[in-house]
C-alpha cells in the first residue's frame, strides 16, 4: 500500500499496546450487518510508474488547441517560470489554515501582502483572504447585500457571465431572493440604462454587474454607481479578468460598493476552469460584513510584528447559525501564486494589460478590414471583442483543423447572438498567431 | 522580515513584456492612475517567497495532527499529474468533444466515489468542503420543494457539529434545532426523537462525529429521520475512518460531502484550494448540479437536462486541478489501498490514544476512530492549560491538534494523525506530549509562556482585531 510505513510486526505491536487483536476489533461500534468485510468491487492499485502512464494517456485524450483565441472568464497569459516554482514549495502547499500564527507566520505574511495587492489594484479599502472562484463569490456577495440592506431582490445584468449568472441563481434561490436580468442594448454592447430604470425600485439590494462584460466590453460603473445608490442599493462590480484592474479604472474609484471577480489570470493555469481564486474587496463601512477568513497585523508578546487570522467573530466557527456565509478557508496557494506573480509584474502590469488591449485592438481591426466581419458593439472593449463572422460554425471547424481554437461561440449561451464569436486576444498571441488565424478564414 | 512592498527600488524590474501587435487604444478616459505595485527583481521575488516558505509548516516538515483535517501526505505525483500539460491547459470552453480526456478522468472518479460512499449520484462541482455541505443541504431543499412539503423549516444539527453545518443551514434559510449528546457522545436519541417531526427538513451529521466516535445508533437515527420523512445528511469530514470499511449509502445517509484535500491527499494549500465531492442516494439524484458528466457509449457528455437540478454551484467544472490529483490518488490505492487507508487512520489514532491515556484526560472511554479527544484537565492542578500545551508542542517541531473543539468537550484536543505516520513519528509524539505532561509539573510558568524557539511567539489576537491593520500602507511610487 502505497504513502504507509508499518510493517506487520509494527501493527502487531501496536494492537497489542491498544490491547485488541485485529484492527477491525476497533470498528466495533459500527453494526455488523454494515461493516464491510472485504475489499471492494474496485480494480487494484497501480504504481507510480503505471499511474502516471494511465493518467497521462488519458489527459492525452483532450483535443487542446495549439493556440488559443478563447477567453470568456479563463484567460491564458504568459507565466514566468518561478511564480510556479515559489508556489510549489511544499512548506507552502502542505500547510494548512494558519491556526498557529509563531508556526505559520509565512503563510499569514503571504495573504497579508495579497490583501495588500487586491486593494491596491481595486483601489478598495478591506478585502478577506480570497474566495473560491468568480462565480461562487458573485453568488455569497447577493447574500452579502442582502444582508446589508435587508432587501430580497437582486438585479443582475444579461451581459454578466452566464455560469457566474447561474450560479447567482442557485445561491439567491436557497436563500429565498429574487434574481431578475437587466438586459444589454444590443448597439453598444453595454446595460441597457432604460431597462435598468424600469427595473431598479426601492427593493433592490444590490446591481451587479460585470466589467468589462462577458462580451469584453467596459461598463459605464461610474453612472451606474450613482444609479444604484438613488434607490439605496448597493453598485457591485464583477471582474472576470482580473488583468483589467492593472489598465482600467479601478472599482473604488467608481463608487462601487462591492467588487467580486475571479483572479486565475494572475499566474494561474486555465486547468478545467479551476482552480483559480475569487476575490472580494468592500469599503470601510462593510469590511465586518466580508464572509472568510482575513489576516491583521498585530505583534508578539515581546512586541515583534506578527500576523495573525483577525475579524473572525464574522466567521461560521464563532457565529454558527448567525453566520452570513459558511466559507471557512479559501484558495490560499492560489492567492499565494497570485501575489508572486503580482509582484513579478509588478508596476508592469499597467503595461502587460495595454499591450492585451492593443492585440485585441489590432486583431479585430483586421478582421473587420481583411475579412469583412462585423464588430457587433460599438463601446469600448478590454482584451476580447464580439464579431459576425459569415458562418461562425465553419469558421471554427477551419480553425480547428489547423489546431486553432478561434473563439467562443456566443450562441451557446446566448441564443439572440448566434452566429457572434467572442475572440480574446492576450499577449501570448502575436504576428504569426494573427497570420495562422487570418490564412485560414 | 519586511512586505515585498518594502522592499520594492524605483526603476526594478521583475520580468520583461513581449512587444504589442500595434500602439492603438480606445481606453481614453477609461484608464487608472499609477498603479502602487512594488518594483522588485526575479532574485528579489524568489528569496522573499522562499524566506516566507521557510517560515510555514506544512505536512513535508514534520507531524501535523490538526484533528478534523486529516493531514496525510500529499503525494508527489499528484502535483506532477495536475500540472501536465494536457491537464494545466485545458480550456474549459473547449467543446465535449475536445475534453474527452479531461472528462473522463472526472467520470471515472465518480465511478469510484459511487463504490465507496454507496451512493449513486455525485457531483464533483463544489470548489471545498464547505461549498459540498451548501450544494448538499440545497439537494435537500429542493426534494422537499418537489414535493411541496413547505411547513419543513428546521435542520436539526449535534451539539457536537462543526460551525459549517449551521451557517450552510442558514445559507439555504433554515433555522437550527441543536440536538444534545448523550454521555458517551453519541447523538441523544431520545431528545432526537422529541425533536424530529415532520417540520424537519434533517438532519446534518458528522460520521464518525468531532469526538471521533462512529455513533452506534446510526441506523437508528436514520430510520427516526425517514419515519418523519426527513432526511439524513453527513458531513463527510471525517471519512478517512471508515474508507473501505463503511459504505455511507448502508448507514441511510441521503446526501453527504467529500472532501478531497482530506480524504483523498490533494493538498491543503495553506487553506485551499479544496474539492467537495457531493454523494446522493438515486432519488435525490434529480437535484444535483448540471452539467452532469456521463457516458454515452464511447463518448464522455455533458447533460444539462435534468430540469428539476438546484442549478449550477460554480462555473465550468469545478476545481478540475483539485479532481486530477484525487484521481491519480486513487489509482495508486485501488481496492487494497482504500480499506487500508480507514484501517491504518484508525489504528493509529487508537495507538496514540493508548499511549497518552492517563498522562491526558480522555473525556469519552472506548476505542476511536481516526482521531482521539483529550483535554486539559489533569494539567489543570498545574495551571497549564490546552493552548499552553499546543504551544509547547510547536517548540518541539510539531504542529498543534486542533483546540477548544469540539465545543462540548472544555479544553479539547483533538488528535488526528492519518494513516501515512509511522509508528516512529508517532512514538515520538506521544513522548514529547508525556515530557510537556512533566514540565507542567515541575516548570508550569515556562509552558504558559511558550512558544520560545519560533520565530515569534505568542501573538495579540485581541489587538489584531480591535485596530485592524489588514494592508501594508507602504507606498512603491
Amino acid at each position: 500500500m502505497p504513502y504507509t510505513s508499518h510493517t506487520e510486526a509494527e501493527v502487531q505491536e501496536m494492537l497489542k499496546t491498544i490491547g485488541v487483536k485485529k484492527i477491525e476489533d476497533l470498528f466495533d461500534a459500527v453494526p455488523p450487518q454494515i461493516l464491510q468485510k472485504g475489499h471492494y468491487n474496485l480494480p487494484s492499485g497501480l504504481s507510480e510508474q503505471e499511474t502516471r502512464q494511465q493518467v497521462t494517456s488519458t489527459a492525452d485524450k483532450n483535443n487542446n488547441p495549439k493556440i488559443s483565441f478563447l477567453g470568456g472568464g479563463y484567460y491564458q497569459h504568459f507565466v514566468p517560470a518561478h511564480v510556479r516554482h515559489l508556489a510549489g514549495r511544499s512548506e507552502f502547499y502542505t500547510a494548512y489554515t494558519p491556526y498557529q500564527p509563531e508556526i505559520s507566520q509565512g503563510i499569514l505574511q503571504s495573504i497579508f501582502e495579497y490583501q495588500s495587492m487586491i486593494c491596491r489594484l481595486t483601489a478598495m479599502f478591506a478585502t478577506n483572504a480570497s474566495m473560491y472562484d468568480g462565480s461562487s463569490a458573485s453568488g455569497e456577495t447577493c447574500l452579502m447585500a442582502a444582508n446589508i440592506t435587508r432587501r430580497k431582490k437582486i438585479l443582475v445584468a444579461r451581459s454578466v457571465h452566464p455560469e457566474y449568472r447561474e450560479v447567482m441563481k442557485t445561491y439567491c434561490w436557497a436563500k429565498n431572493l429574487e434574481i431578475e436580468e437587466v438586459a444589454f442594448d444590443v448597439q453598444t454592447g453595454q446595460l441597457d440604462f432604460g431597462d435598468l430604470d424600469g427595473k431598479l425600485s426601492e427593493d433592490v439590494a444590490g446591481l451587479f454587474v460585470q466589467s468589462p462584460n462577458f462580451f469584453g466590453v467596459i461598463e459605464d460603473m461610474p453612472s451606474l454607481s450613482a444609479k444604484t445608490h438613488e434607490k439605496g442599493a448597493l453598485s457591485v462590480q464583477i471582474i472576470a479578468e482580473a488583468l483589467s484592474l492593472g489598465l482600467l479604472k479601478p472599482p473604488g474609484e467608481c463608487e462601487v460598493d462591492i467588487t467580486v471577480g475571479d483572479g486565475q489570470s494572475y499566474g494561474l493555469a486555465v486547468s478545467g476552469g479551476g482552480p483559480s481564486f475569487g476575490f472580494m474587496a468592500t469599503t470601510e463601512k462593510y469590511m465586518r460584513q466580508l464572509p472568510g477568513r482575513i489576516v491583521g497585523e498585530s505583534e508578539d508578546v515581546d512586541g515583534k510584528k506578527a500576523y495573525v487570522l483577525t475579524l473572525q467573530a464574522r466567521e461560521q466557527h464563532i457565529r454558527r447559525e448567525k453566520a452570513s456565509s459558511n466559507i471557512c478557508t479559501n484558495q490560499a496557494l492560489c492567492a499565494l501564486t497570485a501575489v508572486i506573480y503580482l509582484s513579478t509584474l509588478g508596476q508592469n502590469l499597467q503595461k502587460l494589460a495595454l499591450i492585451n488591449h492593443q492585440n485585441a485592438l489590432q486583431m479585430q481591426r483586421q478582421l473587420t478590414e481583411q475579412k469583412n466581419w462585423k464588430r457587433s458593439f460599438s463601446a469600448p472593449f478590454f482584451n476580447e471583442f464580439v464579431v459576425e463572422a459569415k458562418d461562425t460554425q465553419s469558421v471554427l471547424r477551419k480553425l480547428k483543423k489547423v489546431g486553432i481554437a478561434g473563439g467562443f461561440d456566443l450562441g451557446r449561451s446566448y441564443p439572440e447572438l448566434e452566429g457572434r464569436l467572442l475572440v480574446c486576444t492576450t499577449e501570448l498571441i502575436g504576428q504569426p498567431e494573427v497570420q495562422a488565424y487570418l490564412a485560414t478564414v | 522580515m519586511q512586505t515585498i512592498f518594502e522592499k520594492s527600488v524605483k526603476g526594478r524590474v521583475g520580468c520583461q513584456l513581449p512587444s504589442s501587435l500595434g500602439s492603438d487604444s480606445e481606453l481614453s478616459g477609461l484608464t487608472r492612475g499609477q498603479l502602487d505595485a512594488p518594483e522588485v527583481s526575479e532574485v528579489d521575488i524568489v528569496r522573499h517567497y522562499t524566506a516566507l516558505s521557510k517560515r510555514a509548516f506544512g505536512v513535508d516538515d514534520g507531524f501535523y495532527p490538526l484533528g478534523s483535517c486529516t493531514m496525510k501526505y500529499n503525494p508527489k505525483i499528484n502535483e506532477d499529474m495536475s500540472a501536465y500539460a494536457p491537464i494545466a491547459n485545458f480550456h474549459p470552453w473547449q467543446e465535449a468533444e475536445d475534453s474527452q480526456g479531461s472528462l473522463e478522468i472526472l467520470y471515472e472518479l465518480q465511478e469510484y466515489m459511487r463504490v465507496v460512499t454507496g451512493l449513486p449520484g455525485i457531483s464533483l462541482q463544489p470548489a471545498a468542503g464547505s461549498h459540498g455541505e451548501l450544494t448538499g443541504v440545497m439537494l435537500m431543499k429542493a426534494f422537499h420543494e418537489k414535493r411541496k412539503d413547505s411547513k419543513r423549516t428546521k435542520i436539526l444539527i449535534p451539539d457536537s457539529a462543526h460551525g459549517t453545518n449551521p451557517a450552510t443551514a442558514n445559507m439555504c434559510g433554515y433555522e437550527c434545532v441543536q440536538v444534545p449528546s448523550d454521555a458517551s457522545g453519541c447523538v441523544d436519541l431520545v431528545k432526537m426523537r422529541e425533536l424530529c417531526d415532520q417540520e424537519t427538513v434533517g438532519m446534518m451529521l458528522t460520521i464518525p462525529n468531532t469526538l471521533g466516535i462512529f455513533d452506534r445508533n446510526i441506523l437508528e437515527i436514520s430510520k427516526i429521520l425517514h419515519g418523519q420523512g426527513a432526511l439524513l445528511y453527513m458531513d463527510g469530514a471525517n471519512l478517512n475512518a471508515i474508507l473501505g470499511m463503511v459504505k455511507p449509502g448502508d448507514m441511510g445517509v441521503d446526501v453527504m460531502h467529500i472532501n478531497t484535500h482530506k480524504t483523498f491527499s490533494t493538498p491543503h494549500g495553506g487553506g485551499g484550494p479544496g474539492g467537495g465531492v457531493v454523494a446522493c442516494t438515486d432519488e435525490l439524484s434529480q437535484f444535483l448540479p448540471v452539467p452532469r458528466i456521463e457516458k454515452s457509449g464511447d463518448a464522455y457528455t455533458l447533460n444539462f437536462d435534468y430540469p428539476h437540478s438546484v442549478g449550477r454551484v460554480r462555473a465550468f467544472y469545478g476545481n478540475f486541478g483539485i479532481m486530477a490529483r484525487a484521481y491519480t490518488y486513487i489509482l495508486r490505492h485501488g481496492k487494497e489501498g482504500t480499506r487500508r487507508i480507514g484501517e491504518f487512520a484508525v489504528l493509529n489514532a487508537n495507538y496514540i490514544r493508548a499511549r497518552l491515556q492517563g498522562t491526558y484526560n480522555l473525556p469519552h472511554q472506548g476505542n476511536c476512530m481516526h482521531e482521539v479527544v483529550f483535554n486539559d484537565e489533569n494539567q489543570a492542578q498545574y495551571h497549564v492549560s490546552t493552548m499552553d500545551i499546543a504551544k509547547r508542542l510547536l517548540d518541539y517541531g510539531m504542529h498543534a491538534p486542533t483546540i477548544y473543539f469540539p465545543l462540548i468537550v472544555h479544553g479539547a484536543m483533538m488528535i488526528e494523525p492519518t494513516e501515512t505516520e509511522s509508528k516512529q513519528t508517532i512514538d515520538e509524539f506521544c513522548d514529547i506530549m508525556i515530557k510537556i505532561s512533566e514540565e507542567a509539573k515541575t516548570d508550569p510558568e515556562m509552558l504558559q509562556q511558550s512558544p520560545h524557539r519560533t520565530v515569534v511567539r505568542r501573538v495579540d489576537a485581541v489587538k489584531a482585531a480591535r485596530n485592524p491593520v489588514i494592508v501594508c500602507n507602504t507606498c512603491c511610487t
